[in-house]
């Protein structure tokens, strides 16, 4: 960065470096500058210190952090570290925003959206109140709220968390900021409406002239908004420049590893499954409704989850089920596990109709019948140790001598990858990717035929899920398993998928070959999850080859 | 929103006839006949019979049970057996009593506790923190009845200030009475204060990590701005639900005060009442109690989603 | 993590204190009739509302010339039995029927709910004190009182965290893996309620103190001769003009074991608490 730079910028921010009393280092020596109407992301794992670099720029650390006095940050020029309290809320808001990744934690839960929405103007801009009025409505309509007037009365929890962040996007750049921070916006939003508010954001702060300091995990995201990116580990930048640059030529070991990590079609074709004789699960016509609630006022409709989904699974293939939220996927895939009563149809494992509902699977199928969850933090129960959890299905195996168990259970620990040091400790005392690993060592330890995956990764950080879905693929090679792989994230079911299933409203929309379906999709809501999925563009590979 | 109101005051109704079908069995299980204890040893068995049959004794369980509801619902809970006179009137006097006192007191209380602990929350950690938290585990570990005592002896019997026996309604003369509700007054406001100190801090310490705070103050808002405008509403809620429930329970609780200051309040019936073994008596108090408690209850459950929209959903 | 480490000394003297007061407590209780100098009933009305620091009463002496500092210890003897039996019976029947009801829901937990709302109607000293009235003043219907009025609120933690443990994945886990409801209930959901439940014991302890003290002051506890710290309270309160010191002493005592037993509960809060396992 040139002094030049320096001063033209909105934002520059030199050796800025955040500290715990001083000690260790959260952020380290960070320098970037954005123009003005400039974009820039900062991008990195959890622990990157991304979001604590953001936050200094407002004073807005928690305590014990704080900026170094040797930091500086400068908006237009003026210096920001030390500056007094009241000047820096004159900034915040009126000119730097900023926007937060929670849209259900982010707005106040006990005040209107318009009273929340006046706040900034009436502090900042000393307008009246129906010119307040004026400009909120104006504003909602911009982002395509139905019925505004009804909005600016209406409380937060009455918005799905989509909504709340156009809410909460719109509430910032009502005041026109020169610089929106925008601290993972969509993180906690499913794919469709992540693109829709990204896009949105996208469009506001061009029309104002305003700068963008994105934070983000997803380096694949990011390159498709922001011209150039800013790649933290451990509180370093470790790379920065163009995204273009970074992801087509990574130039850090780290960055390298992170650009890996991002979902790219497994080498190889598909293995071929799907013309067996008997397939291994077989499901027919399957519909499944949760009952309404009981409510002597008004009681509430049943509601229809899995609507006549006909399906099958072969021996040893890995089927896929994508959807948005509330498409049916996750519910299709406990009903098979026996964790959800069926309404109606049938399910068949190896031929044989399984019973659900409340007395649960046969206890043979349980054992050829295992499940993986989404979050490795409630899945483990936090009061037993690593050793025992894995151990635990083999203590309903009679037959089974406490050595033997023992000896499996160490064998387990190795495949998965698990250090044997980490059978005394709790689950608390394992990372997010480590707890994983157990809960796949849970699932496989009694040698299942058929393992539902119930978005395995999707609460890990990006690097993780790379090893995850290896190990997942390399147990499945040496098992040979078949895996219904649950996931709302396109990028994660490409690397796994031998087939595909589309999952809308309840039904199948489209099934096929996991090449045709990425490549050659027929069905429209398909095509709009794979556009949204804003998958590593087949451009980039292409640059890489040209280059 | 109107759903959440019917719906919490249906629930309400069960409560209300359980509670008074408990109170039924209770008052049944007492060993002894109320009639002979009514009439004294020197009781014929001719004057028994009549007494029993006039009282409905004789007739079956179920259907005594039937009378007794109706009676309750028509306001006549029966006449003392000590004095003669009719219960509800007698009560609904002393409640007064004890009504003023409690209120008075929980207002003061929650006035100081509220502010106290919300502060302390915002600077946690601090030497102001650190004060308020060891002031309110110390209240918190000091009988009521025993620091009514200290009160008393302290300020009524050291210092001479108050008088240390008795009542005076504010209708009668409002400073006499200021001078006669000084004492227990503070001994209420005191006790009651370490609890809800400790749950406002605590609320707004959970409310103080939430994202919405930080999004407050990125708006440029003051920390009292942020205080007051985004915190107080959220973290009031859950200690609104404990003022109410001390509310209720105190004027259950008020009996030891009573006794302290020799005060007529509605806990000090009871007691005389049980000692008596004045058996209408006790049942009409027990009953109307808890009738109390689940209003008040219910009040605040009514209350509640002004402090948090959520509820009604 | 800093705020924790900031915390930790703290939460190590709060519970250290509350830790030493509590095992004194412990230890008077159970070794009073030990040391104690004189025998609690024994009067002498010669020495009667003798000062404390009079030669062989070291706290004085009471209206009918009994040894306070005796009868204080058996005082903390009659708080230590009735709180132990007490929070043991709200304990034991309050899991029995929270767990019963949290787990298997339905019919039971609809029965079981409908008793439990009918008990928390009353204020908790008015059911202790309706059921006094109803059994007369002994220390074992103080016990089923306090009990009974105790029990809902362990019903309702419970049942509460049985419902939220059930619904946690590692439970659908189990389920999965084959385990039948019984040994899903022993091995996974109970081991996960011992923290919330250690904590209400704990602060149950206190309440359960100060309300026997309460009632026994309100005259419908301990029944006297047998010394309790609320009664000996409740019998001073006619002499507060000439003998303060026998209305100070058993306050005191109540005050301090209280704030022992609370400090104590603080430190097993935060340390039991879910949130600061990371």
């Amino acid at each position: 960065m040139t002094e030049d730079n320096q001063k033209t910028a909105v934002i520059a921010a030199k050796n800025l470096s955040v500290s715990v009393r001083g000690l260790a280092r959260v952020v380290d020596g960070l320098d970037f500058a954005i123009e003005p109407g400039g974009m820039l992301a900062l991008v990195g794992e959890s622990g990157s210190g991304k979001t604590m670099a953001a936050r200094s720029i407002l004073g807005l650390l928690p305590s014990p952090l704080a900026v170094t006095p040797e930091s500086s940050i400068r908006f237009h020029g003026r210096e920001l570290v030390g500056a007094a309290s009241k000047s820096m809320r004159d900034i915040r808001g009126a000119r730097i925003g900023m926007v937060f990744q929670e849209p259900m934690v982010s707005l106040n839960p006990s005040m209107t959206i318009g009273d929340q929405m006046a706040e900034g103007l009436a502090l900042h801009r000393k307008l009246g109140k129906a010119e307040i009025r004026d400009r909120c409505l104006v504003m909602l309509e911009r982002i395509q709220i139905q019925n505004p007037t009804r909005c600016l009365s209406a409380y937060p929890h009455e918005f799905s968390g989509g909504m709340r962040q156009r809410i909460m996007l719109a509430s910032v750049m009502l005041l026109k900021p020169e610089l929106l921070i925008a601290d993972e916006p969509t993180t906690a939003l499913d794919t469709l409406v992540q693109r829709d508010v990204l896009d949105l954001m996208a469009e506001l702060t061009r029309e104002n002239g305003t700068a963008v300091l994105l934070i983000s995990h997803d380096l694949g995201m990011v390159s498709h908004y922001v011209r150039d990116v800013v790649v933290m580990h451990k509180g370093k930048a470790v790379e920065q420049g163009r995204s273009f640059d970074v992801l087509s030529a990574p130039r850090h070991e780290y960055t390298r590893r992170l650009v890996d990590a991002l979902p790219r079609r497994a080498a190889g074709g598909t293995r071929n499954v799907t013309q067996q004789q008997q397939p291994l699960v077989e499901i027919r016509d399957l519909t499944i409704d949760y009952p309404g609630r009981r409510n002597f006022l008004k009681p509430t409709e049943p509601k229809r989850a899995v609507d006549g989904v006909d399906l099958s699974i072969g021996r040893g293939e890995t089927l896929a089920l994508v959807g948005g939220s509330g498409s049916g996927k996750t519910t299709l895939g406990r009903a098979i596990v026996g964790l959800v009563g069926i309404t109606d149809g049938t399910i068949s494992f190896g031929g044989e109709k399984i019973e659900t509902g409340n007395s649960g699977l046969a206890r043979k199928q349980r054992r050829d019948i295992q499940i993986i969850f989404q979050d490795p933090y409630s899945s483990l129960d936090p009061r037993q140790r690593v050793g025992d959890i894995v151990g635990e299905p083999l203590k309903l195996e009679k037959d089974m001598s406490a050595a033997a168990r023992r000896e499996r259970v160490l064998e387990v620990f190795s495949e998965v990858g698990l250090d044997t040091a980490f059978l005394r400790r709790l689950p608390h005392q394992l990372s997010g990717g480590q707890r994983q690993r157990v809960a796949i060592a849970r699932a496989i330890v009694r040698r299942p035929a058929f393992v539902v995956a119930d978005e395995p990764v999707s609460a890990l950080d990006m690097t993780v899920q790379k090893q995850i879905l290896k190990l997942v693929r390399d147990l499945q090679e040496r098992y040979g398993f078949a895996c219904l792989f649950v996931s709302h994230d396109l990028g994660a079911v490409e690397q796994v998928a031998d087939r595909v299933a589309v999952m809308q409203n309840g039904r199948i929309v489209e099934i096929g070959e996991r090449d045709d379906i990425f490549d050659r999709p027929k069905h429209e809501y398909t095509r709009r999850l794979l556009d949204a999925a804003m998958l590593l563009d087949r451009k980039f590979d292409g640059a890489k080859g040209a280059a | 929103m109107i759903r959440f109101l019917a719906g919490r005051l249906a629930s309400a109704i069960p409560t209300l006839f359980i509670a008074s079908t408990a109170v039924f069995v209770m008052m049944r299980m007492i060993p002894g006949d109320p009639a002979s204890m009514m009439l004294g040893d020197l009781a014929t068995a001719e004057q028994l019979a009549a007494l029993r049959s006039k009282m409905g004794f004789d007739s079956s369980i179920v259907f005594q049970y039937l009378i007794w509801l109706g009676n309750i619902l028509t306001g006549d809970f029966g006449t003392s057996i000590g004095t003669g006179d009719p219960v509800l009137p007698m009560i609904l006097e002393r409640f007064g009593v004890s009504a003023t006192i409690v209120v008075v007191a929980v207002f003061f209380a929650s006035l100081i506790a509220v502010p106290a602990g919300m502060i302390a929350a915002w600077r946690q950690h601090s030497l102001a923190d650190i004060g308020v938290v060891a002031t309110s585990t110390l209240l918190l570990s000091i009988p009521s009845f025993w620091l009514g005592l200290m009160i008393l002896l302290f300020f009524g019997l050291w210092l001479r200030w108050f008088p240390i026996i008795g009542y005076v309604s504010f209708s009668e003369d409002f400073g006499t009475a200021l001078m006669y509700i000084f004492m227990p007054v503070l001994t209420l406001v005191l006790v009651e204060l370490g609890a809800i100190v400790r749950m406002a801090r605590a609320a707004t310490i959970e409310v103080a990590r939430l994202e919405y705070i930080t999004h407050a103050r990125a708006k440029g808002l003051s920390e009292s701005a942020v205080m007051w405008r985004h915190a107080f509403k959220n973290a009031f809620a859950p200690t609104w639900t404990l003022i109410g429930l001390i509310l209720g329970g105190l004027l259950g609780g008020i009996a030891v005060t009573e006794t302290v200051f020799t005060i007529p309040g509605l806990g000090r019936l009871l007691i005389d009442a049980i000692y008596a073994r004045d058996y209408p008596v006790v049942q009409g108090c027990i009953l109307f109690i808890s009738t109390i408690y689940i209003l008040v209850n219910l009040m605040v459950d009514l209350l509640y989603p002004i402090f948090d929209p959520r509820v009604t959903q | 993590m800093t705020a924790m480490s900031l915390r930790l000394p703290r939460r190590g003297v709060s519970a250290a204190i509350g830790g030493t007061i509590v095992v004194l407590l412990v230890l008077l209780a159970v070794g009073g009739p030990l040391i104690s100098p004189y025998d609690p009933l024994k009067l002498d009305l010669l020495a009667r509302m003798k000062a404390p620091g009079t030669t062989g009463h070291l706290l004085g002496t009471d209206e009918f010339g009994r040894d306070i500092l005796s009868r204080l210890m058996y005082g903390a003897r009659t708080s230590a039995w009735i709180a132990f039996a007490t929070v043991t019976f709200a304990i034991a029947f309050g899991l029995v029927f929270g767990v019963l009801a949290g787990f298997y829901r339905g019919a039971s937990d609809r029965v079981i709910m409908m008793f439990n709302d009918a008990l928390l109607a009353f204020p908790g000293l008015l059911l202790a004190l309706g059921i006094m009235a109803v059994t007369g003043a002994s220390r074992e219907a103080i016990v089923v009182a306090l009990g009974l009025a105790y029990m809902p609120a362990v019903v309702r933690v419970v049942r509460a965290s049985v419902m939220s443990i059930r619904e946690r994945e590692y439970i659908e886990a189990s389920h999965v893996m084959g385990n039948s409801e019984i040994v899903t209930m022993i091995r996974h959901v109970l081991p996960n309620c011992v923290a919330p439940v250690t904590v209400l014991a704990t602060t149950m302890v206190g309440w359960v103190i100060l309300s026997e003290s309460a009632l026994s002051f309100l005259g419908l506890g301990v029944p006297p001769p047998a010394p309790s710290w609320g009664n000996m309270l409740a019998s001073a309160r006619p002499f507060i003009t000439q003998a303060p010191y026998l209305i100070v002493l058993p306050g005191l005592c109540i005050a301090l074991t209280l704030l022992g037993i609370n400090m104590l509960g603080d430190a097993v809060r935060d340390w039991l608490d879910p949130k600061m396992q990371g």
